[in-house]
């Protein structure tokens, strides 16, 4: 095989100038041409190390292999195996700390474009009018309930159905897709994908009934009178603050209200859809993750002149992904590293208009392994706004299990599980992604996903629960 | 998707429907609401919960056309749908014998606080209802309200309808001709249950009052029903509606209610220039 190329083939995208101020997706795709290209350099390792990054064992050089040699089904075929939305992860994956981080080449030069290419085979298949169909087996007659249509329910409905059991998802939106469709915004995940593949798991037999609170319209009691086995994938959902003096003034919104708005209930087209948002002037938003680039970059799109993040770290102890600090970058935003806010300051209004904050400087390593943020005495100052988005994380939704005596619950409010299985405290009972684990990835949701459905499969097949709490 | 069987006109601007809605019916306790979204491209609003008849699947909704989404609502008729149809969501009120119990409800308030004063007839206590409106045209449910009350009080700021001047003052008299209520619950304008808070309070009657903040998900995600409570931030929608009124900031309630007020015109404006039609009807109901 010839040496492979040192840097990747890179793919098109919108000028910054112009895509700050739009919502249409920022990267074109690959041509079949440039995935070639790309799959090309990969070396097809005998012990691909890249398999170990990606959390659900996707067979990376199988697939990419494919591609080169212009399979393009059979690269499919190969993907749907371990992964039902790779369209989806193609796009939202942390491939530099996971699959790419851990390809052979990464030591020497550029790793392979492996989410590039993935997300390149799914756009392909879409294209096409027909789909690799997920063979199913004969009907069990056993009836499964998955609760959130987010990426772990999802994973979990598609699983179960290929089991051949029957598949009902309550989802407590009007639309399903999670975070997919609530959170992230059009822009890097196009909400037509999402749609896309919640149609494949439609399609597939999975009956989805939206507008549905489990905990509110139902409980999980009442669920399992009708239901063999109960899969719990609600998410983490109850916004943090800083808890800061001001905060509830006008103006301030969680990011997850913020991105509710512009993304699920379209606010960016607002009066043709009724939903408003404020469109600010001075955009700042609190925190480092993928959520602080996705509100500060709505915000460049809904018309800030001025969009800024506002962060107690650097710039490399933030945890986004680093394509979206690339692009966030590239369209302008401001980024006011090491440092922190304060307090809000309203005006007589009640309007936010400045938010004041301290310089940090980074001290000893704290639990997480990065540099702890320490104030710097007397360097308050200002920055003037109209609107902030505070972006610092989430809690996992409390409407379950609030409602669901005997379900086990950690000090942090997440579902406790076995791990090698999903099973919660409670008989017939499953849960995983983010309401297990605290705010994570995609890619994980659905690992916990598929852990949970080979587990509901197995309790549905042997009818054996046994205490994964109790001692074993 | 939920399908109007029902519609009904009961004082300027205020509308009542019967949806078919089994599955909310059949969990609805009182102090519980509904989030709709009429259609595609609609906004999700908050409702109260006016009654449920749960072997008929049948809910109840009463609401004052106030801006787009309500007036929107208000145009619908019997038979036709509404897209999404949310709930039950919030907290029920809590229901127990206190004694004498006391609801006072201003404006649409009054369809709103129906089931909780039937619920806490039913639970034995001695209930007094205070109901007011702007004037007599706005009078509403006082036929139901006095079945499921043992005393019942309507005030008009006008005086064209029973007892002239707002329900604190009838509240004040009560409280002042020696009344002892375990409990008050009041529901209604931002600023009359400010007002309630601050009769009871000096008096010690624990009162509890459902706040009405703006709301999306209203399943706890996006924290834009924010209220200050006791100095402690609380969702209203997963951790209320009701709260001790005694403690709750209904200034900053006020003032975020206010937050989207030149957004508001634009929509109805928007809506109005599609639609061709003068709506005066809706406008001189105003605000409960
Ligand atoms: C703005 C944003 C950007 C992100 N960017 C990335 C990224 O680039 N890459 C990445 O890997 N990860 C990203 N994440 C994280 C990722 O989206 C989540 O880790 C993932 O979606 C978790 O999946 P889940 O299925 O556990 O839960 P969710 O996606 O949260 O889905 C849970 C679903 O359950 C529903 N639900 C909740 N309670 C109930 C109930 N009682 N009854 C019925 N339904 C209920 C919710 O409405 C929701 O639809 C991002 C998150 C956000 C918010
Ligand atoms: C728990 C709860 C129960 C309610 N029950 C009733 C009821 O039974 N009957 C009734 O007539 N009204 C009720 N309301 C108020 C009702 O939701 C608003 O009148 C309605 O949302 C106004 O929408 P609009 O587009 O017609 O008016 P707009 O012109 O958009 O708004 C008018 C005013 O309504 C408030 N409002 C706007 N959007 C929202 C929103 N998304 N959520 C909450 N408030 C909003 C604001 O104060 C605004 O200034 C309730 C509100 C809450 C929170
Ligand atoms: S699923 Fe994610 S981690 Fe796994 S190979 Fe694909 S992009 Fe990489
Ligand atoms: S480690 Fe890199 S080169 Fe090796 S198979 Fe994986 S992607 Fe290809
Ligand atoms: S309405 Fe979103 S958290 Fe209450």
């Amino acid at each position: 095989m010839a040496k492979p190329a040192p840097t990747r083939t890179p793919m098109r995208e919108q000028d910054p100038g112009v895509r700050a101020r739009n919502f249409d997706e920022v990267p074109h795709g690959y041509s079949p041409e440039e995935a070639a290209a790309e799959a090309q350099r990969c070396l097809r390792c005998k012990k691909p190390t890249c398999v170990n990054g990606c959390p659900v064992e996707v067979d990376i050089p199988g697939f990419i292999g494919a591609i080169a040699e212009g399979r393009l089904w059979d690269a499919m075929t190969v993907m749907k195996r371990t992964n039902v939305l790779p369209a989806i992860c193609g796009r939202v994956c942390p491939q530099e700390t996971q699959c790419e981080g851990e390809c052979v080449l990464a030591k020497k030069m550029e790793p392979v474009a492996i989410g590039n290419l993935e997300r390149f085979i799914a756009d392909w298949e879409a294209e096409q009018n027909e789909c690799v169909m997920c063979e199913k087996l004969p009907p069990t007659g056993r009836k499964v309930a998955v609760i959130g249509a987010g990426p772990a329910g999802l994973t979990v409905a598609g699983d179960c159905l290929k089991f051949g059991h029957e598949v009902t998802v309550f989802e407590a939106l009007h639309a399903p897709g999670g975070v997919l469709v609530y959170g992230i915004p059009e822009f890097r995940l196009p909400k037509s994908i999402v749609e896309r593949e919640v149609n494949f798991i439609r399609d597939t037999g999975a009956k989805l009934v939206t507008n549905f609170v489990v905990g509110m319209t139902r409980t999980i009691a009442e669920l399992l009178e009708d239901f063999d086995a109960v899969f719990v994938g609600t998410g983490a959902g109850r916004p943090w603050f800083m808890e800061l003096p001001g905060e509830n003034a006008l103006g301030i919104y969680s990011a997850n209200e913020y991105l509710t708005r512009s993304n699920l209930m379209k606010a960016y087209l607002f009066p043709e859809y009724d939903t408003p948002i404020v469109r600010g002037k001075r955009v700042a938003t609190i925190g480092g993750g993928n959520v602080a680039m996705d509100s500060a970059r709505t915000a460049l799109r809904l018309g800030a002149e001025e969009s800024i993040i506002v962060y107690r770290r650097s710039r490399q102890e933030m945890p986004a992904r680093e394509a979206e600090i690339h692009h966030a970058e590239q369209e302008g935003i401001r980024f006011e590293f090491l440092t922190n806010p304060v307090r809000y300051v309203a005006n007589k209004q009640g309007w936010v208009e400045a938010l004041e904050c301290l310089r940090m400087e980074l001290g000893e390593p704290d639990a997480s392994g990065r540099r702890r943020p320490v104030p710097v005495k007397g360097s308050e100052f200002r920055i003037p706004v109209d609107t902030v988005v505070v972006a610092i994380g989430n809690s996992p939704n409390p409407l379950i299990p609030q409602t669901t005596p005997g379900l086990e619950v950690s000090k942090r409010g997440t579902i406790v599980v076995d791990p090698a299985t999903g099973r919660t405290s409670k008989k017939g009972v499953f849960a995983g992604g983010d309401i297990v684990t605290g705010a994570a990835t995609v890619i994980l949701a659905m690992g916990a996903g598929r852990i949970a459905a080979n587990s509901i499969d197995e309790y549905l097949k042997t009818g054996n629960w046994q205490d994964p709490t109790g001692s074993q | 998707m939920s399908r109007i069987l029902k519609k009904e006109l009961l004082a300027p601007g205020i509308k009542r429907f019967e949806l078919d809605a089994p599955d909310v019916a059949r969990k609805a306790r009182p102090g519980q609401f509904v989030v709709l979204r009429i259609h595609e491209r609609g906004e999700r609003i908050p409702l109260t919960i006016a009654d449920t008849r749960p072997e008929d699947g049948v809910v109840v909704i009463v609401f004052l056309e106030v801006g787009k989404t309500t007036r929107e609502l208000g145009e619908l008729e019997a038979g036709q749908e509404i897209m999404d149809f949310i709930g039950p969501l919030g907290r029920p009120s809590e229901i127990e014998n206190f004694g004498t119990a006391v609801c006072v409800a201003g404006g649409v308030g009054t369809p709103e606080i129906y089931p909780v004063a039937r619920a806490l007839k039913q639970a034995g206590n001695r209930v007094i209802a205070i109901i007011g409106f702007r004037s007599q045209a706005l009078v509403t449910m006082e036929t139901e309200m006095r079945s499921v009350s043992d005393e019942l009080i309507v005030t008009t700021d006008d005086g064209s309808y029973g007892r002239k001047g707002f329900v604190t003052d009838a509240l004040n008299e009560l409280l002042a001709r020696g009344e002892k209520p375990g409990r008050v619950f009041a529901v209604g304008p931002v600023i009359m249950m400010k007002m309630v808070a601050e009769c009871t309070r000096a008096a010690g009657v624990p009162t509890v009052a459902s706040l009405n903040p703006i709301m999306v998900d209203a399943t706890g995600m996006c924290g834009v029903c924010r209220c200050t409570v006791g100095g402690e931030m609380k969702l209203a929608c997963v951790d209320g509606p009701e709260f001790d009124a005694h403690q709750v900031d209904f200034d900053e309630l006020l003032t975020r209610l206010k937050v989207y007020l030149p957004e508001e015109k634009r929509a109805l404006e928007h809506w109005q220039e599609g639609h061709g039609t003068c709506r005066c009807a809706g406008k001189e109901a105003g605000n409960g």
